[in-house]
């Protein structure tokens, strides 16, 4: 993990708490986790696996009573999950960019969507009107949007799904940030509209050595796209690693029912490999493991010990038997 | 084997046009949708038809319409030998009815919150009158939940236990077809395998044919024997299963298949697809697909080729 | 482990989200307990009430306009709250003049909401020229303040009655009236619900397995809709109460026989300026506290109900 160059985002021990009346949950607990420039790191997991509030607690969007309970958050060498509202909403969009899975969420609906870049641009860059309007129009170029110079003065309204989403990737990056979290971005898009997305931020990450955490639950999504992948489970990071590794010989018994379920590993019309039960709710969480109810490897020490948490350098499981060993 | 469903001729359209006074101001003429444009097919009993396509290809239409939720604008379905819009005897039509079932997307807005999972099994029995005794308990161990779930409340279960439920209602009716728009698009990963599974066992088990709705290629691969592929509301592929995704012969199936993401595509290329699906309401002239059809000649912009039969694929295009 | 424990059905309904916010709103614990003491007042108002006040019997003209807590100069009777002209007990004609009222309130709203809620679920439902229909005639109403339209019925209706009877119907034209100034309400809340919920996959489901229209309407659809029912319920409960009271006030409501709140405060105000305060004061403000506290208890109940509103 150390030799991949300079490192963008690096999060370290991260932890999210929600306060309820039935105690206290914990979304993200124990998160580590590094980005490197030009880098695209997948983060992968189920619903209710923590992955999209763990991107919006970098981009310090936590909706209260959901608070950062613990860790570091390091952008470019700064430390950024202590700073205040005022100087975080600077960070957004400045050095942090933001996709959502519904793109109409980071559109305004009334203002037509060079306003919108404009803005956005002047906000961050020390450009006059005139060259935020140039450099508006050359952002939509970039992403794909044909006559963008005509279709500078539309509605969001009057974009399709995919040209909406190609707008708000150029809103993300038109303020030239080194990180962009991109949470679901292709889910709502059919799949050739998905296609297109896709090969778009993968363009936009090499040309301009943006890193790109890239939040989904499409393990095909990932494996085209990512360098790495985090996989998520109940709000803990269970396996780190190159994409490769991860998706073709996975460590945790999860990855590896994850990666055995999808209709795709089963050829032909065979079974396919089933992980009994469902993801446990966060007010309920077994204890030890919070994956040995439903692994066929867990031993009584999965059902005593949280699982060990995961060495970056070395580890890429977090799994008592993740060097293979079965007892 | 025989055809459990015929599909001929289906159009379905809908009135999208702005209300009369507002046309009038604005001067504007009708707008109609055709939602499912001139569609035949036919499903072998104990088979998986699946229909595919992206979002405004009529896919979901095409189900409402067979199980009988909408009337089709012209066309005609037929189940079992049974003319579902145009039979008279009611007695032979409310029995081919009750052997349609559907399984719906979302599991959190199929059950009905205010509902004792007990009752919501039993009742495509209990709304036509059957003996209900014991049944609910019998389904849910068929589906694999616990007898003594009957008692609950849908809210108490997880989306995947939700869907089993819903199968398990659809059971009820003893049904002959079932149709399943996107069952499993609401589902995790893991939970979705679950749910395919016994989808599968209870299609052995009871001799059921499904007509599988999804925009999930892995998954169609998966489940079917047979696969339609739609494309603004109008059928354009249709091939047994292996055939299909080995080797596709419209230009728009080819198109889909190396569009879809694959779990070994690491770091691959692809040139990304040209344009974006149009505007239903005004479809583009001749082949629907040829804006975006990279071997379109003017033949296709101004004619639109039929359903041929070319081995064993049916295929709407000049080229294939 | 399936047994059924009442206590145990008890315990989780006090740790319900319902009964959680309810201990953590003081407003709607105060409001709950006066409203539940005008309430359980009224109804056993022969048993706390220290004189019948309709019985004639009872009554002694010497007590007229006995101050409160001071022994009647030429009786020595003493009144908690005074007495009024008659020589009536001003705390006993308030309790059973609240019985009046709030039976007219709980009478009134329970009309509106069965016919709200029924005319509401068939135009959501039915929709098409039928629905329309339905709204129109609601938005017509809307536009003449409720009043009006109460006054309305209760002089065509006065019309039809008896002269020997009309006291005696006067309570129910009452509440006929003012029910039907209040339907609406339901009817436009219960629509849009039914639009929604009519959409809804179980529906269709229900549909497909040959459940009937008004079956679907009954047993899928308005367990569903109810909700926002009760809350309105609430709110058109206080409203109904003060409408009582402004038309008895005018002299078109409960008769003198049967006094409601409001015809108690019409009684007290002649009395106003010549020194009785007390047989005006009490009826008004414990007709402030029950509609207060009700309004107040309704407007928690949205709270809690629909997160959105607030």
């Amino acid at each position: 993990m150390n030799n991949m160059g300079e490192i963008v985002l690096s999060v370290r021990d991260f932890g999210v708490e929600i306060p309820t009346r039935q105690g206290i949950l914990r979304p993200v607990d124990g998160l580590s986790l590094d980005i490197a420039r030009g880098k695209i790191l997948g983060v992968v997991g189920e619903s209710g696996a923590g992955k999209s509030m763990t991107g919006n607690a970098v981009i310090g969007l936590l909706d209260p009573p959901a608070h950062v309970a613990g860790g570091e958050i390091w952008l470019n060498g700064k430390r950024i999950d202590n700073l205040n509202r005022e100087r975080m909403r600077k960070i957004r969009g400045k050095e942090i960019g933001m996709v959502f899975q519904d793109p109409l969420t980071s559109l305004n609906p009334l203002l037509p969507i060079g306003d919108q870049l404009v803005e956005t641009i002047m906000e961050h860059l020390p450009v006059d009107k005139k060259q935020a309007m140039e450099k508006a129009v050359a952002a939509l170029d970039e992403v794909g949007i044909p006559a963008a110079a005509q279709r500078i003065g539309s509605y969001p309204h009057e974009f399709s799904g995919g040209m909406r989403q190609r707008v708000v990737i150029a809103l993300a990056l038109c303020a030239e940030p080194s990180l962009v979290i991109a949470d679901e971005p292709t889910t709502a898009l059919d799949v050739s509209v998905q296609a297109q997305i896709i090969s778009l931020l993968k363009r936009m990450c090499k040309e301009r050595g943006t890193a790109i955490m890239l939040i989904t639950h499409d393990m095909g999504v990932i494996a085209e796209t990512a360098d790495e992948v985090a996989v998520m489970y109940a709000g803990r990071m269970v396996e780190l690693g190159p994409v490769r590794d991860v998706l073709t010989s996975p460590t945790h018994p999860y990855t590896q029912g994850l990666m055995a379920s999808t209709p795709l590993a089963a050829k032909g019309n065979k079974r396919l490999n089933q992980i009994e039960g469902a993801m446990p709710r966060l007010d309920n969480l077994p204890q030890g493991c919070a994956f040995h109810p439903r692994c066929s490897i867990a031993k009584d020490k999965c059902k005593i010990n949280p699982a060990p948490g995961m060495d970056l350098n070395e580890g890429r499981a977090a799994c008592w038997f993740a060097d293979g060993t079965k007892q | 084997m025989r055809d459990m469903v015929k599909v001929e001729k289906l159009c379905r359209e809908f009135d999208v046009s702005p209300p009369w006074l507002n046309r009038v101001i604005e001067g504007k003429s009708k707008a109609i949708l055709h939602a499912v444009n001139d569609v035949s097919f036919n499903i072998k009993k104990n088979s998986v038809y699946a229909l595919v396509g992206e979002s405004g290809s009529g896919k979901s239409t095409i189900g409402k319409i067979v199980v009988g939720l909408l009337p089709p604008t012209s066309g005609s379905v037929e189940i079992d030998g049974v003319d579902l819009f145009h039979e008279r005897d009611k007695s032979k039509l409310n029995s081919t009815r009750s052997g349609i079932q559907m399984i719906f997307q979302d599991p959190y807005a199929s059950l009905n919150p205010r509902w004792k999972v007990g009752g919501i099994i039993v009742e495509p029995v209990e709304a036509r009158g059957g003996n209900t005794k014991g049944l609910a308990e019998k389904l849910l161990e068929q589906v694999g939940l616990s007898a003594l779930d009957v008692n609950k409340y849908p809210h108490e279960f997880s989306g995947g236990q939700r869907q089993r439920i819903c199968i398990a209602r659809a059971l009820a009716a003893e049904p002959n077809l079932i149709v399943c728009d996107e069952p499993t698009s609401a589902l995790d990963v893991s939970v979705q395998a679950q749910v395919l599974n016994l989808m599968s066992d209870l299609r052995e088990e009871f001799k059921l044919t499904y007509l599988f709705i999804s925009h999930d290629l892995t998954i169609v691969q998966h489940m079917a024997d047979v696969v339609g592929v739609l494309y603004l509301g109008r059928l354009i592929e249709e091939a047994p299963r292996d055939i299909l995704f080995g080797s596709p012969k419209h230009p728009y199936t080819q198109m889909l298949l190396e569009a879809a993401p694959k779990l070994d595509g690491f770091g691959r290329e692809v040139a990304p697809p040209k344009g974006e699906i149009p505007d239903p309401i005004n479809p583009p002239s001749g082949c629907a697909y040829h804006p975006r059809c990279p071997i379109a000649t003017d033949k296709c912009k101004a004619e639109r080729p039929e359903m041929t039969m070319k081995d064993k694929t049916r295929v709407a295009c000049f080229f294939a | 482990m399936r047994g059924f424990s009442f206590t145990n059905t008890i315990s989780r309904a006090w740790k319900s989200d319902f009964m959680w916010s309810f201990r953590r709103t003081p407003v709607a614990i105060v409001s709950f307990f006066v409203a539940m003491i005008l309430i359980l007042g009224a109804v056993f108002a022969p048993l706390f009430a220290p004189y019948n006040p309709f019985d004639p019997a009872t009554l002694n003209l010497m007590n007229g306009f006995s101050q409160p807590m001071v022994p009647n100069q030429f009786t020595g009777d003493s009144f908690w709250l005074g007495a009024d002209d008659q020589g009536r007990d001003v705390f006993s004609t308030i309790l059973y003049g609240l019985r009046i009222s709030l039976f007219v309130g709980f009478a009134a709203v329970a009309f509106a909401m069965v016919l709200g809620v029924t005319l509401g679920l068939v135009a959501g439902y039915v929709g098409g020229w039928i629905g329309a229909l339905i709204m129109r005639i609601a938005d017509v109403q809307l536009t003449f303040p409720g009043i009006l339209v109460a006054m309305l019925v209760f002089g065509i209706a006065k019309g039809f009655t008896p002269i020997e009877q009309r006291d005696e119907m006067a309570i129910w034209v009452l509440v006929i009236a003012i029910g039907l100034s209040e339907w609406v309400q339901f009817a436009r809340v219960v629509r849009g619900a039914t639009m929604v919920e009519k959409n809804k996959e179980y529906v269709q489901a229900a549909h497909l397995n040959g459940r009937r229209p008004i079956s679907i309407m009954v047993r899928h659809i308005l367990p569903n809709v109810l909700g926002p029912v009760l809350v309105i319920a609430t709110i058109s409960l206080a409203l109904a109460i003060i409408a009582e009271a402004t038309l008895s006030f005018l002299g078109v409501g409960a008769p003198p026989t049967q006094p409601s709140l409001g015809t108690l405060i019409r009684i007290g105000q002649g009395f106003m300026f010549s020194g009785e305060w007390w047989i005006l004061l009490f009826p008004a403000v414990t007709l402030l506290t029950l509609a207060l506290s009700v309004n107040l208890l309704g407007d928690w109940l949205r709270d809690v109900l629909n997160p959105k509103l607030r």
